[in-house]
């Protein structure tokens, strides 16, 4: 299997307006991607044509070989894709582990003795253990965003995909954050990140895509992308004459 | 005019659990167009809103003119004189273009502008008076959002991010006018991330990342490599 | 009674359904705010000029000149006390705050006014027919109501393009926050709008009064049919409401004209069919509702 995820040539637009613009995108098993790009470059509309919240008008998605592209998030999602949101969300008056249960109930399939032991291995891996039993509404901005994580990965994905989670943390949360993406990569997921915070991001990746107008403008290494002119001129505007 | 137009003085606004604004202080002077670049997220726009009186600070100043506005709501600070653009323009779909325009003289603010200086400043918009503002196009609709701020006669005019999504000879032709605003007198804080363009048209340029100025200095003084620095908190070489 | 009777005695029906949901209408359509009260506002309106008329002997039409203003002002404070709050303690609280309002009128005008059903005299018009047809005649007093709902619907459509208060209204309407910051001070204008739907309200309920007879409880029922015509005419549009209300009032004469007993139901059939054809239109179709569901 070459890849996990992979979009091909994926146009999408609204109206008159052309958000993506021929993006193909490939994910290997065990990577970790981090797409960044100015406003308006795309990356979220991407995001979520591979989750399958919004549809391609062009191109398709295929998960694990098979063509996904007509498949509704939910399905996607039993099928190995997880998505952790950018503003956590969680159900405030349940705990920890009610919240990260119900991602291993309805997305990861099996019984309720599967579920359960899915639910306890995403909490030990997001290192959840000791607020397990807290109320998640409780919770401080880390914990909430490592709860999104472990309740994405309950749900037992392939691939993972995360959209903006970096924003609010000091800088040691941040390598916190950080240090349990590298566990669940390490456990064979492969990682997709979307994010604004660049220093954050090359921290966790070891691969760089840069998108600006719907399309891909850089792919590779992250310092290397990240002094790749077309990729500051992207963002700051092309250098005065 | 010896005190500043505007003064924010340490404050801090909170977007949900996220601190978006840290302990930021700044002073803009009448007759100024200072540029507020910076990362998504950076906490460009809730600075903006929160001057506006659109977004609750959570410690710190807002002072207008010598007088403290921190908690005044928005609709006075329109009234006192200043006016935000918003991001995404945030047109009301359903009134004309004239319509849109004329709903601004609700901040009771007299001064020169009106909608014949208005249409003069943006003379696309001359045919469009009667359409719906939801059906014209994207930089039609900018123009008509600036025009709206117009119509209050601010003293102060914030502009968040009025080139996103248009194409590039549309914004040359914003940035034309706006830079015949400035020149007028009109005081202006622009929210911007094609740099080139801000630091053209702006005398000072300040930068934030992760809800901090991390920058600021005269447009003429700064690197393209300190913004970019400051911009990305990368040091040469990638780390932090 | 013909088909053609039914029909037209259904579009004067609507004029009435009209009147009285165009206060529901503009309240909802500005401020999101679905006013359970409403029909009791409007019977509060009747009671008012009850009063009136006990006490200073003037028929009813005089008696508005005072009972009108002073719905203008009752609602101006209803807003800025009651259901300002309401508004920002969440979206539906202001439905339990005008459900419990309801409640209160209802033992309110109960208590004051006792069980007794109570009319108001239409005077001459109120018995003066119009022959249209050899076989068909209405009564001039539903010609009236119509076409007070017709002149009040095009007032407010004035006043909603043609003025900086109506502008004011439709921009807090499309996005309260923004028109905040081009200096609208949308709690004002809320509460005009406020105002002048009880006004309305208080209009509506004193032509009811002059038509049927009516007692404490009259309230909610007449409520159900405003809200119906609203929902039919499309929400946020005014003259919607009038087509609504003449929609409504032929479904029902026309369902009664196959069955007496068929008059509500009809209406109701109409109702939610509208209702369930714009759901899955919003939706995205019935294809994309599948698709979801995948």
């Amino acid at each position: 299997m070459e890849h996990v995820l992979a979009a091909v040539g994926v146009r999408k637009r609204f109206g008159a307006l052309v958000v993506l613009d021929g993006v193909d995108l490939s994910v290997g098993g065990g990577d970790a991607v981090g797409i960044v790009g100015p406003n308006g470059a795309g990356k979220t509309t991407l995001l979520n044509v591979l989750a399958g919240s919004l549809s391609p008008d062009e191109g398709r998605v295929e998960l694990l070989g098979e063509d996904v592209t007509e498949s509704g998030a939910a399905r996607r999602c039993r099928l190995g894709v997880g998505r952790a949101h950018q503003v956590p969300r969680p159900f405030g008056n349940m705990t920890v582990f009610e919240n990260v249960l119900v991602g291993a109930a309805s997305g990861g399939g099996g019984g309720r003795r599967k579920a359960y032991e899915r639910a306890i291995e995403a909490v030990e891996l997001c290192a959840l253990e000791a607020l397990a039993n807290r109320r998640a509404e409780s919770l401080g901005l880390l914990d909430r965003k490592r709860l999104e994580l472990a309740r994405a990965v309950a749900t037992g994905p392939r691939v993972l995909l995360l959209d903006e989670i970096g924003g609010g943390l000091t800088d040691a949360e941040a390598a916190e954050l950080v240090a349990t993406v590298a566990e669940l990569r390490s456990r064979g997921i492969a990682i997709v990140w979307i994010e604004h915070i660049v220093h954050v991001l090359v921290r966790a990746v070891d691969r760089l895509v840069c998108m600006d107008q719907g399309r891909v403008i850089a792919d590779g290494e992250p310092a290397e992308v990240m002094r790749d002119a077309k990729v500051i001129d992207a963002y700051l505007g092309t250098a005065a004459a | 005019m010896s005190r500043p137009l505007l003064t924010v003085e340490r404050l801090e606004a909170r977007h949900g659990l996220l601190q978006a604004v840290r302990d930021v202080s700044l002073e803009i002077d009448d007759g100024e167009t200072l540029a507020l670049v910076g990362a998504n997220g950076a906490g460009k726009t809730t600075l903006l809103r929160t001057i506006a009186g659109a977004h609750q600070p959570s410690g710190g100043r807002v002072v207008f003119d010598g007088e403290d506005v921190t908690w005044a709501p928005a609709y006075r600070r329109a009234r006192m004189g200043i006016a935000l653009v918003p991001e995404g323009r945030k047109l009301f779909p359903d009134l004309t273009v004239e319509e849109n325009l004329r709903v601004a003289t609700a901040a009771r603010r007299p001064g020169r502008w009106d909608v014949d200086e208005v249409l003069e400043v943006f003379p696309l918009l001359q045919p469009l008076r009667r359409r719906h503002a939801a059906s014209i196009s994207g930089g039609e609709q900018q123009a008509t959002a600036i025009g709206r701020a117009l119509m209050a006669n601010p003293r102060i005019l914030l502009l968040d991010e009025v080139s996103l999504g248009l194409a590039p000879v549309v914004v040359e032709g914003l940035y034309r006018s706006l830079a015949g605003l400035s020149e007028a007198g009109v005081t202006i804080v622009l929210v911007e991330q094609d740099l080139s363009r801000a630091m053209a048209v702006a005398s000072r340029v300040v930068c934030m990342l992760e809800g901090r100025l991390v920058l600021e200095g005269a447009a003429g003084e700064l690197t393209r490599e300190q913004v970019t620095e400051a911009y990305f908190g990368l040091a040469a070489g990638g780390a932090r | 009674m013909s088909w053609i009777d039914a029909v037209v005695h259904g579009v004067l029906l609507g004029g009435q359904y009209a009147l009285l949901a165009t206060g529901l209408s503009l309240m909802f359509g500005v401020m999101r705010i679905i006013n359970l009260a409403h029909g009791s506002i409007a019977l509060v309106g009747a009671y008012m000029t009850f009063l009136v008329v006990e006490h200073v002997g003037i028929s009813p039409y005089v008696a508005l000149v005072v009972v009108i203003p002073g719905a203008l002002v009752v609602g101006y404070i209803l807003q800025r006390t009651v259901l300002e709050r309401s508004l920002r303690a969440g979206d539906l609280v202001p439905l339990l705050t005008t459900f419990g309002l309801l409640i209160v009128i209802a033992n309110l005008l109960q208590y004051f006014f006792s069980p007794d059903v109570r009319g108001l005299s239409s005077g001459g018009i109120g018995t003066a027919n119009l022959q249209i047809t050899s076989t068909l005649t209405v009564a001039w007093f539903d010609v009236l109501v119509l076409g007070i709902a017709v002149a009040l619907l095009g007032g407010l459509d004035l006043l909603l393009h043609h003025t900086q208060l109506g502008r004011e209204l439709r921009a807090t309407a499309a996005d309260p926050d923004t028109a905040e910051l081009v200096g609208v001070n949308a709690r004002a204008v809320y509460a005009q709008a406020t105002a002048i739907a009880v006004g309305t309200a208080a209009l509506a309920g004193v032509f009811y009064a002059m038509r049927s007879n009516f007692d404490p409880t009259s309230g909610p029922t007449e409520l159900i049919y405003a809200f119906e015509a609203v929902v039919i005419g499309g929400i946020g549009s005014l003259w919607g409401t009038l087509v609504g209300g003449i929609v409504l009032g032929v479904a029902q004469t026309v369902g009664a004209q196959i069955n007496v007993q068929y008059f509500a139901l009809a209406g109701h059939v109409v109702f939610l069919s509208v209702l369930i054809f714009r759901a899955v239109r919003a939706a995205g179709g019935v294809r994309v509702l599948r698709r979801a569901m995948s």
